[in-house]
């Protein structure tokens, strides 16, 4: 297990720069989510930290051992692939012991941590299957037994649950996360899935062309977004219409700012709130009743807004008639404009 | 098919296929039963008039060692092809499947091609320049080192190997190159997350992966060569009798039809004993 620092890295294809003088450091035992759009250079950030690019500038570094130049073959990294990538032609058992046999590790030795690993992923009894005659959430879990029965120094893992349907998922998240606790692995998850990647991390990177945007533990980038980017891309954003500054109490002062608010601080009233809470008037466009919680899309001077609440504090409000939203003023989102 | 219940869905499947099979009836089925029946005969019954039923031919094969002994030397023959085409051919398929993209990798494979669309005596004609004694191989040679070289390969069981190599090699490749092209190119690079090298890669995951192409290859190479004439008779010159040549001369020398279908039958019955042997590895490699 070890830290891993990566310094102005860039990373070239052709004339396309897909990473432009990248620095993070993911802290030793900690599970970081790269988070962005595709083409974000989040998947070229973990395969130059795999070793399967090499970067044009920058150090990277891996514990203490420099290895922008090590192949990923000597890099003792564990993987996990979107597709998971197993050996079609290998038992479940002979897929996990792969890495082991090409350590040469001892054939008793070997076959103790087969069975350890599988036993972590809770698939001991299917060592004797072949992947084809696995379903695909034990795929997953084979390919993360794989990554992992080498005590790779950092487990990096490729978007590797966005092939599975939606409950699945939840359980391979809740999965994932008891594992990497246990064996308390540095781990670097690429994921296009905010909320993905706000379940699972303990530090969320957020890319867009090729640079990394904001970095930091999932509330604060969640709270304290520090452009307008971050603030839409991790969570819902409502714009607050430059109009409707004035008049509102701000954090900041409004010059050269932005502000906007989360959809679920946001309370709705058919009258003015009278507490001194930031309010701001709109039409009621639709209410989306989905069970426990319910979603309104306003528009506000020309926006739309979403508020999210639970239903039953959302007051009977006429369709299409003039409403309020109102905010705690300490709740105001502010980025650079 | 068994799931195929109603009687109108069989009905429009006999139909569909029913071409097909029409034309396997009369393309394979019908010449090869009559050079079966040809094969028992005395003699053609259109040279003679009494014209009789017998094992004879048959019989010749087994009485006259000659034809075990050409029959040997070309499955030998066979063999020798088929490995210089797995250990050329594979490699080739390996590089256009795994290492080149774009544009270098179409020209690469219209040059892999080629032979097919040049015409095969063209094709073996020109192995003679390239091979004969002062040929363009033996001069290009001399040019280069500074001490005389005399090849001779012309006539010899090598130029045969040559020209039947070269003829062949496109089935290997191309039935390799479409086995490794199937390859996901992650589990490549899953290996080497976990430190595989290119050899472990190749032994462990790219040979037994594409071992059902290779197979395929080295089987369309094996079965036509065992029975080539064109080019152990032009390139082997005195050394070039094989028990194709044999055939061949049965049916436009001799002029004895009923003994050349019969070693024809023969070889078709070896080759299937061959591969019927072999059918088991066979099948173990596709799963």
């Amino acid at each position: 297990m070890s830290r891993v620092d990566v310094a102005n890295v860039t990373k070239k294809f052709g004339q396309a720069t897909a990473l432009d003088d990248v620095s993070i450091t993911f802290e030793d035992g900690g599970f970081f989510a790269l988070l962005g759009p595709s083409g974000s250079g989040k998947t070229t950030l973990l395969r130059t930290i795999a070793g399967f690019y090499f970067p044009e500038a920058g150090t990277i570094r891996i514990g203490e051992q420099n290895v922008e130049t090590v192949p990923v073959e000597k890099r003792d990294i564990g993987m996990m692939f979107q597709n998971y990538a197993l050996f079609p032609n290998m038992s479940v058992a002979d897929n996990v012991g792969f890495g082991l046999r090409v350590r040469k590790v001892p054939a008793a030795e070997e076959k103790r941590r087969i069975a350890e690993a599988l036993e972590l992923v809770q698939l001991g009894a299917m060592a004797n299957r072949k992947p084809s005659q696995l379903s695909g959430g034990q795929r997953q879990r084979v390919a993360l037994a794989r990554a992992i029965v080498t005590n790779p120094r950092v487990l990096l893992l490729d978007e590797p649950l966005s092939a599975l349907d939606k409950t699945l998922r939840v359980d391979m998240q809740i999965e994932l996360k008891r594992i990497q606790r246990e064996i308390g692995i540095t781990t670097i998850f690429v994921t296009h899935d905010q909320e993905e990647a706000l379940t699972l991390s303990d530090r969320i990177g957020i890319l867009k062309d090729g640079r990394i945007v904001q970095a930091g533990p999932p509330r604060e980038v969640y709270d304290r977004p520090v452009d307008a980017f971050a603030a839409g891309f991790l969570g819902e954003a409502n714009w607050l219409p430059e109009a409707a500054l004035a008049g509102l109490s701000l954090p900041v002062t409004a010059a050269g700012r932005r502000f906007a608010t989360r959809p679920e601080m946001l309370s709705i009233s058919a009258e003015a709130p009278a507490d001194g809470r930031n309010a701001v008037k709109g039409r009621l466009q639709q209410r989306v009743f989905a069970g426990a919680m319910a979603t309104c899309l306003v528009e506000v001077a020309g926006q739309q807004w979403k508020l999210v609440a639970r239903d039953r504090d959302i007051p009977e409000l006429p369709g299409g008639g003039d409403v309020w939203l109102a905010w705690d003023p300490a709740d105001t989102l502010a980025v650079p404009a | 098919m068994a799931d195929l219940v109603t009687p109108a869905e069989r009905r429009r499947l006999y139909t569909l296929l029913s071409p097909a099979y029409l034309w396997l009836m009369v393309a394979v089925f019908l010449p090869l039963s009559a050079m079966l029946f040809f094969s028992f005969l005395t003699d053609m019954p259109q040279d003679a008039p009494d014209w009789g039923v017998t094992l004879g031919n048959y019989a010749e094969f087994l009485s006259n060692p000659t034809y075990g002994t050409l029959m040997a030397k070309s499955l030998k023959l066979a063999v020798t092809v088929t490995l210089f085409c797995i250990l050329i051919g594979y490699p080739c398929a390996l590089v256009l499947a795994k290492s080149i993209k774009g544009r270098a990798r179409e020209a690469l494979f219209l040059m892999v091609i080629l032979p097919f669309w040049s015409n095969s005596l063209v094709r073996i004609f020109s192995w003679a320049i390239v091979l004969r004694g002062n040929g363009v191989l033996e001069r290009a040679i001399n040019w280069v080192l500074p001490f005389d070289v005399r090849l001779n390969l012309m006539f010899t069981t090598d130029a045969v190997v040559i020209g039947l190599v070269h003829s062949y090699l496109p089935y290997v490749i191309l039935t390799s190159y479409l086995a490794l092209q199937a390859v996901d190119d992650d589990l490549i690079d899953a290996a080497r997350s976990m430190g595989a090298s290119k050899l472990t890669i190749l032994r462990r995951i790219l040979l037994p992966l594409s071992l059902p192409g290779l197979l395929a290859g080295a089987v369309l190479v094996f079965v036509p060569v065992v029975g080539s004439f064109m080019e152990p008779r032009i390139l082997g010159g005195r050394m070039g009798t094989y028990y194709g040549t044999v055939i061949e001369d049965q049916f436009v020398a001799v002029y004895n039809w009923p003994l050349g279908a019969a070693l024809s039958f023969i070889l078709l019955a070896v080759v299937i004993v061959i591969l019927a042997a072999a059918s088991p590895v066979l099948k173990r490699a596709q799963t």
